[in-house]
């Protein structure tokens, strides 16, 4: 019961973004369209204007997905290694850097956000993709790192001795033993990250600058303008768009995730 | 030259230190049982001679190069474990083959290798399969191939047949001797069941608390403990211990037990010290030892107790008759028609050949 109440708004948007503005003006918001029109699903993609632009929210989409995969390379292959060297190999001052870790991992985003911003300005990445792929990375690594660690803690002992035995060799060990053993933990990482990047909303707003911007900090421009009628129809159709890709992907992927939390994956 | 030494090993665990100042040689060709309860430092131990713990003192010498400070993988040796320690992604032919392609060896080589050990251990039918479609007898011949391909001259095992049913634990400890035997390389071998120590070592190192009790050929380790814990360690059911004190009257010497009225006569003792009378001693002797009367003529070199069996333990080949005596019960082990015959009467007569008792101090544990 609980499920279907949440469900409510999504139907209104739902059944909204196919309606033409004058169905949507009657006001008869649970209504189904008497007519079904593809046409503000049309505006939204190519016409609709955020700001200055009228590019409809495809430019963002593509946006989104340049930030979205560097960052991802990014944040999982450093981390996973990070996670790897400090769970099953000798490293000096480990407990110092999970302590680190820690801390890092519950520093709110608002607190480093200025720094950041000069940081990435003399790389001279501000204001492009790439410079708010960096800034997810960076914010990503502390709390990716703990979970890799804790998973790889979770490799039987004996297993890594044979390998050292065998082989001995941080990169080998990596690639043939314990990268083919993660599959669990890296779709539930993938899954975390593909949600957080391309649902956030601050970090685009802030390094995207003019030309970088994600979906949906041009839904936010676009739904909530001043001038001219709300085009209600538009905003719902932008907004499922906007909302689509982690949603597939999470259908697509969820039961491993589940599989990967309940194997002990998210011990951390 | 011997193929292992451990001189003045040491380790620490914090404040507690598990081994201290521990020698040890190992011949070519031996194999050698580091035996003892959970806890008495003999995975330690290998685990130092693998390379995967540090030492605190101590050099490790694997035949004439010191591997001290040598990772696990350029020591020249391979390694079984308790779980086998399979890797869970790869087929048997890539668990074989991960040691030998790190080492960078031709791929004909490699197949050559994997070829040999499989048909050696009669797994060439599965080399494609995974580790988790194998049965435990199979994953544990996987793991024995994978330290033969590497073809070294030391095979170190910790403790490889415990997770193994009775019977596959029966057939492997004879592969794994009949292996040694065609192979004739150094094996070192941990557990802490005997009758895999007893039966498949040519050499038993028994340990406790970090201390090498006893080095010694399994018969010497059963019939001449050096002192108390391995007397009381190697053999099921344990070696009967009574405290006694020695008497020496008119060159005549024998122990009297203290609690009961039992008296052992000593004179053909093969004493290494003389002992004093009035010392208190710890009088061993094992429940197999003990002779049934069955047409043997009871001489002095017998001492002979007909004593109520309280009750008796029977598996078939043995029965184990725990005998009164005033303090305590001791065991003694008969024929199973044997016990049956004596059932009814409740007193059951039986022989301890004299030759056959241990004598040990009774402060220091130690053989007399």
């Amino acid at each position: 019961m609980a499920a279907l109440f949440f469900c409510v708004p999504i139907y209104v948007i739902l059944v909204t973004s196919f309606k033409s503005m004058n169905e949507v003006r009657l006001g008869d918001i649970f209504a189904l369209p008497q007519r079904w029109t593809l046409a503000s699903w049309k505006y939204a993609w190519f016409e609709a204007c955020s700001g200055m632009r009228c590019d409809g929210v495809s430019g963002g989409f593509f946006n989104s997905l340049y930030i979205l995969l560097p960052s991802l390379v990014l944040s999982i292959s450093l981390s996973m290694l990070t996670g790897y060297a400090m769970a099953l190999w000798d490293v000096k001052w480990a407990n110092g850097l999970l302590f680190v870790l820690f801390v890092c991992a519950v520093v709110p985003f608002q607190i480093i956000m200025y720094p950041l911003i000069k940081i990435t300005g003399f790389f001279g990445i501000y204001g492009t993709t790439f410079g708010v792929a960096v800034v997810h990375a960076i914010l990503a690594l502390p709390i990716l790192t703990l979970i890799f660690r804790n998973f790889f803690r979770s490799i039987p002992g004996e297993l890594t001795a044979a390998a050292m035995i065998d082989s001995g060799s941080f990169w080998r060990i990596f690639f043939e033993i314990v990268l083919p053993m993660s599959g669990n933990i890296l779709i539930v990482v993938l899954i975390l990250q593909i949600t957080s990047v391309w649902n956030d909303f601050i970090v685009g707003l802030t390094f995207g600058g003019h030309d970088a911007q994600p979906m949906t900090v041009i839904l936010n421009n676009l739904a909530l303008s001043d001038t001219g009628e709300n085009n209600y129809s538009v905003d719902m159709a932008a907004a499922l768009l906007t909302a689509a890709p982690p949603l597939i992907i999470y259908f697509v992927l969820g039961k491993f995730f589940v599989q990967g939390i309940t194997a002990g994956a998210l011990k951390g | 030259m011997p193929a292992v030494e451990f001189r003045n090993i040491t380790k620490k665990y914090g404040a507690s230190t598990v081994l201290e100042k521990l020698n040890l040689k190992i011949d070519d060709g031996e194999f050698l049982v580091l035996l003892g309860p959970s806890g008495c430092g003999k995975t330690t131990l290998l685990n130092i001679l693998a390379g995967l713990l540090e030492v605190d003192d101590g050099e490790i010498y694997v035949g004439e190069r010191e591997v001290s400070n040598l990772d696990p993988k350029d020591r020249g040796l391979a390694m079984v474990f308790q779980s086998y320690a399979l890797y869970p992604t790869k087929s048997v032919r890539g668990n074989l083959k991960f040691g030998l392609s790190a080492r960078k060896l031709p791929s004909d080589q490699i197949k050559q290798r994997i070829a040999w050990a499989a048909k050696l251990l009669r797994i060439d039918h599965l080399l494609d399969r995974r580790p988790s479609q194998l049965s435990g007898g199979q994953r544990q011949r996987v793991a024995i191939g994978r330290c033969l391909v590497k073809q070294v001259d030391l095979f170190l095992f910790d403790e490889p047949l415990s997770n193994l049913d009775a019977k596959l634990r029966t057939e492997m400890r004879i592969e794994i001797k009949k292996l040694h035997n065609q192979l004739q390389n150094t094996v070192i071998y941990v557990t802490h069941d005997q009758v895999e120590a007893m039966t498949m070592a040519t050499k038993i190192a028994v340990m406790n608390k970090g201390i090498i009790q006893q080095v010694g050929t399994p018969d010497e380790i059963y019939d001449f403990p050096e002192n108390l814990f391995v007397a009381d360690f190697v053999g099921s059911p344990s070696m009967n211990i009574l405290d006694c004190v020695i008497d020496r009257a008119n060159d005549s010497v024998s122990a009297v037990d203290q609690c009961d009225d039992l008296v052992f006569e000593l004179n053909d003792y093969k004493w290494r010290q003389a002992a004093t009378n009035g010392q208190k001693v710890k009088v061993g002797f094992r429940p197999e030892h003990f002779l049934q009367l069955n047409g043997i003529q009871p001489t002095a070199k017998y001492l002979r107790l007909e004593r109520r069996a309280q009750f008796f333990e029977k598996s078939g080949r043995d029965a184990i008759a725990f005998l009164d005596l005033p303090s305590r019960t001791i065991a003694a082990r008969v024929d199973p028609p044997y016990a049956d015959r004596y059932r009814h009467e409740r007193v059951i007569p039986v022989l301890l050949p004299l030759n056959k008792i241990n004598v040990f101090d009774a402060e220091s544990g130690q053989r007399l």
